[in-house]
């Protein structure tokens, strides 16, 4: 009999759901063998002309019913789709979930489109002013609801049956991540005994990756690209704007167990550290993410030579990987050297908000596969970052802990540590 | 009582009524207050603009300042204040291990390159390149970070070290409801000692009051007290901008500092009715219940919007209940979104702690309370979804 509380009394916290979307595709099969054959999700945009931009490539989403029409549209498509296949895996009604809703999700914006078509609905006046005359007039929604940062979460709480008030919540690249905590902790407070979590991005619009490029954080390797993303070599010039969605069901032990659910994964313990130095760039001696590693282990219970395996935050941005390896370094020692440590996101680009439930539903199945997906494009690594990335080629590997990391814009740290057993 | 209850150490105000507790307290308790209004700008919409505020004062840095637009600006100013008011601000120990969650909507966008944009728009066809050759030459590369609905807690960060931890919660009234809500769940559980939370909103924008426009929301026309504009042209919704922000404690944690506690923070309750079913009065009635009222006249702070079937929906509800002396004050601020609960939370608080209550904000159809307030309700019914209520209570 498993112990149902952890070493400080809390509820343990199990996985019994697990759902993803990536451009490699729909659902956890697909995902899962394009992840570990290396192959790569990132391709030509086709969404919109490319004309005038530096970066034409990305990891978008291309293939669902709502790719183009919108970011709203497609971030509910992407979190809707990746739910109902945690929902449904963990054995739960899909339409009366019972618990509460987190979900992590771009903040919303009205779409161009509807901008352009609002704006030349007739010719009186100008600029904002004709928008606003125009849209009081309107009779439908539908617009509306895009622009209105709860309506997402509203209508998943709808189609799943979800209980109370959803949280929709921005960490900006570490908004998955704290989507998984907030459900963790609600559980650890004894407030339910199930949780959704949801990291859905559908918002790579040309206006997206216009801003992301001239803060200069994109790649701009056009030529190959399925070889843009980098994480960890020296060539590396910047992130793959991406898209996906991932969802966990999150249960008590004890709920789980009762109700004869297969245990997927332990969720171990959260950790987060706000840096207060720069809007885009980390405190220079990283001890903000150090600070969040740190206390991850420690809200798990676990020391630093209990963890087998770290998911990267490995945006392929010059930055990041220095920091990340900086701060792995400082925390595992001379260990690191022989961690394994690869990023999810040579292959798939960075979803963004949906970022860390992707790679936290990737972590679980590394250890539920004993199989460690590769750092993909790992051909020039950089000296200067001595990792096992795993490169290039998935790895058999006995895996029981993963270490999960999530940094984002605005100081975000935020790190999640999986276990595959109870303790 | 118990040592992890939840207490109110620190309060920061803006609106278009001034700057901190003290000042909205001499303008409140003024029987028959007049609203600061700016109806030429937006017209026909009416906004409460913001007041002078001499950033300086809680930003020292211009750099700082240059990086922001005025939402960050006013929501780091706004916490500054709720920070300097609980002797947390450049306590480098407290701030460093201080939680924070803001709840916020999205930054300011460049009107004039998206008014360009849709003016070429009326003769080219190709508006997709348009939009590439316009957005890609003409907006500032740092305004991405200004218009980020996680970096305005980013900027607190920056400005005033709070770095415990940082969420940012979206979804207009009802993140607000939810931020406060979760802090104080986190410190009751023991997950959090202090918290900081609140949240800002600047409305003179176009694309801000386009955010309710687009369902026809917003008031038109003469301003009116809250709960009059039933009937009126438009939609009921007068906006302001403004914002406000708590520091929540652990009760030992404050008692251990020697910090003036306001008051104590009792119930949060959050619900989601589903409206297009009807079931909004019966959510704010269910939620009321769950509260547990106390005996005897209660003074209620309502975040009430104005907007038509919400307004009306909680109107219904107070009305039938008797004991309750209801006080909406956005009809004096304006609707400040993402910030109506945690300023109404902090209005409800000042009351407690002065024991004393608010005159009419509405003479017509609000009525006297003449009572020393030992608690005070705070509601916030979101204009379009989401509700949440709290009971604040004597120290």
């Amino acid at each position: 009999m498993a112990n149902l509380r952890d070493h400080m009394g809390r509820p343990i916290v199990a996985v019994t759901g697990i759902g993803v979307v990536t451009s490699l595709g729909v659902g956890k099969k697909d995902n899962w063998a394009a992840l570990t054959s290396g192959k790569s999700g990132i391709h030509p945009i086709t969404r919109f002309p490319v004309d005038h931009l530096n970066t034409r490539i990305s990891g978008m989403v291309d293939f669902l019913p709502s790719s183009s029409k919108g970011a709203s549209h497609l971030t509910y498509e992407l979190a809707e789709t990746a739910a109902q296949e945690a929902v449904s895996e963990a054995g739960l009604d899909s339409d009366d979930f019972g618990g509460p809703l987190f979900l992590a999700s771009p903040p919303v914006e009205l779409d161009w489109a509807d901008r352009f078509s609002l704006y030349n609905s007739d010719k009186q006046d100008a600029g904002a002013e004709r928008l606003l005359r125009v849209a009081r007039g309107l009779k439908e929604l539908d617009i509306f609801d895009t622009t209105q940062f709860g309506s997402i979460a509203d209508r998943l709480a709808d189609r799943f049956g979800t209980r109370g008030l959803p949280i929709t919540l921005s960490t900006a690249c570490a908004s998955g991540a704290t989507a998984i905590q907030l459900g963790v902790e609600a559980i650890q407070r004894g407030e339910c005994d199930k949780a959704l979590s949801i990291g859905a991005d559908g918002s790579a619009t040309a206006e997206a990756l216009i801003r992301f490029s001239l803060l200069s954080a994109l790649s701009t390797h056009n030529d190959i690209p399925g070889k843009a993303s980098k994480p960890f070599s020296k060539d590396r010039d910047g992130f793959v704007l991406a898209e996906g969605s991932g969802a966990l069901v999150l249960e008590s032990l004890e709920a789980a167990l009762a109700r004869g659910a297969t245990i997927l994964g332990i969720m171990r313990g959260c950790g987060e550290k706000a840096d207060d130095f720069h809007r885009t760039r980390s405190k220079p001696d990283g001890s903000p993410a150090i600070a969040a590693v740190r206390a991850a282990l420690a809200d798990a219970g676990l020391g630093e030579d209990e963890i087998d395996y770290v998911n990267a935050h490995g945006t392929s941005t010059p930055e990041n990987d220095k920091m990340e390896h900086l701060s792995l370094s400082t925390v595992f020692g001379e260990r690191i050297g022989s961690m394994p440590i690869s990023s999810n996101k040579s292959m798939i680009g960075h979803t963004l908000s949906a970022a860390g439930a992707v790679e936290a539903a990737f972590s679980l199945m590394t250890m539920r596969e004993s199989v460690i997906p590769p750092t993909i494009n790992y051909d020039n690594p950089d000296p200067a970052i001595v990792l096992d990335v795993v490169p290039n080629k998935k790895r058999n590997a006995e895996v029981g802990t993963v270490l999960s990391n999530s940094f984002g814009f605005g100081g975000q740290n935020t790190c999640l540590v999986m276990a595959r057993e109870p303790v | 009582m118990s040592s992890h209850d939840v207490v109110i150490t620190g309060i920061g105000l803006v609106s278009s009524l001034g700057e901190g507790p003290e000042a909205h307290w001499q303008k409140l308790t003024q029987p028959g207050l007049e609203p600061v209004l700016e109806a030429e700008l937006f017209a026909p919409y009416t906004i409460h603009p913001l007041p002078e505020i001499d950033w300086n004062l809680q930003i020292a840095k211009r750099g700082d300042q240059r990086q922001m637009e005025t939402w960050q600006r006013l929501g780091t100013y706004v916490a500054g204040l709720a920070l300097d008011d609980a002797g947390i601000k450049g306590n480098d120990a407290l701030c460093a291990t201080m939680d924070m969650v803001v709840a916020a909507g999205g930054g300011e966008r460049d009107e004039a390159v998206d008014a360009a944009i849709l003016a070429a728009s009326e003769s080219r066809n190709d508006r997709d390149v348009l939009l590439n050759e316009k957005l890609t030459t003409e907006l500032r590369p740092t305004l991405f970070l200004a218009q980020l609905s996680n970096l305005l807690a980013g900027n607190i960060s920056i400005v005033h070290k709070v770095t415990g931890s940082s969420r940012t919660f979206m979804g207009e009234e009802g993140a607000g409801v939810s931020a406060v809500e979760t802090a104080a769940a986190r410190i009751r559980s023991g997950q959090s000692t202090h918290v900081l939370v609140g949240g800002a909103f600047q409305t003179a924008h176009y694309d801000m009051l386009l955010g309710y426009e687009l369902a026809g929301y917003l008031h038109r026309g003469a301003w009116k007290p809250v709960w009059q504009r039933q009937g009126s042209e438009g939609g009921g919704v007068v906006t302001g901008s403004g914002g406000a922000f708590l520091v929540l404690e652990q009760r030992e944690h404050a008692k251990s500092r020697g910090r003036k506690i306001y008051a104590e923070l009792g119930p949060v309750l959050s619900g989601r009715a589903r409206r297009r079913h009807g079931e909004l009065n019966a959510e704010i009635a269910a939620l009321l219940k769950q509260a547990a009222l106390p005996d005897g006249e209660l003074l209620t702070i309502s975040a009430a919007s104005g907007a038509h079937a919400a307004t009306a929906a909680e109107k219904a509800v107070l009305d039938a209940n008797p004991s309750l002396a209801v006080r909406a004050f956005s009809t004096l601020t304006g609707h400040m979104k993402e910030a109506q609960f945690p300023f109404a939370v902090a209005l409800a608080a000042m009351a407690v702690d002065r024991g004393a209550g608010y005159p009419v904000f509405d003479a017509t159809l609000e009525r006297p309370f003449e009572g020393a307030p030992n608690s005070v309700l705070a509601t916030a019914i979101g204009y379009h979804q989401f509700e949440g209520l709290g009971l604040v209570k004597a120290a």
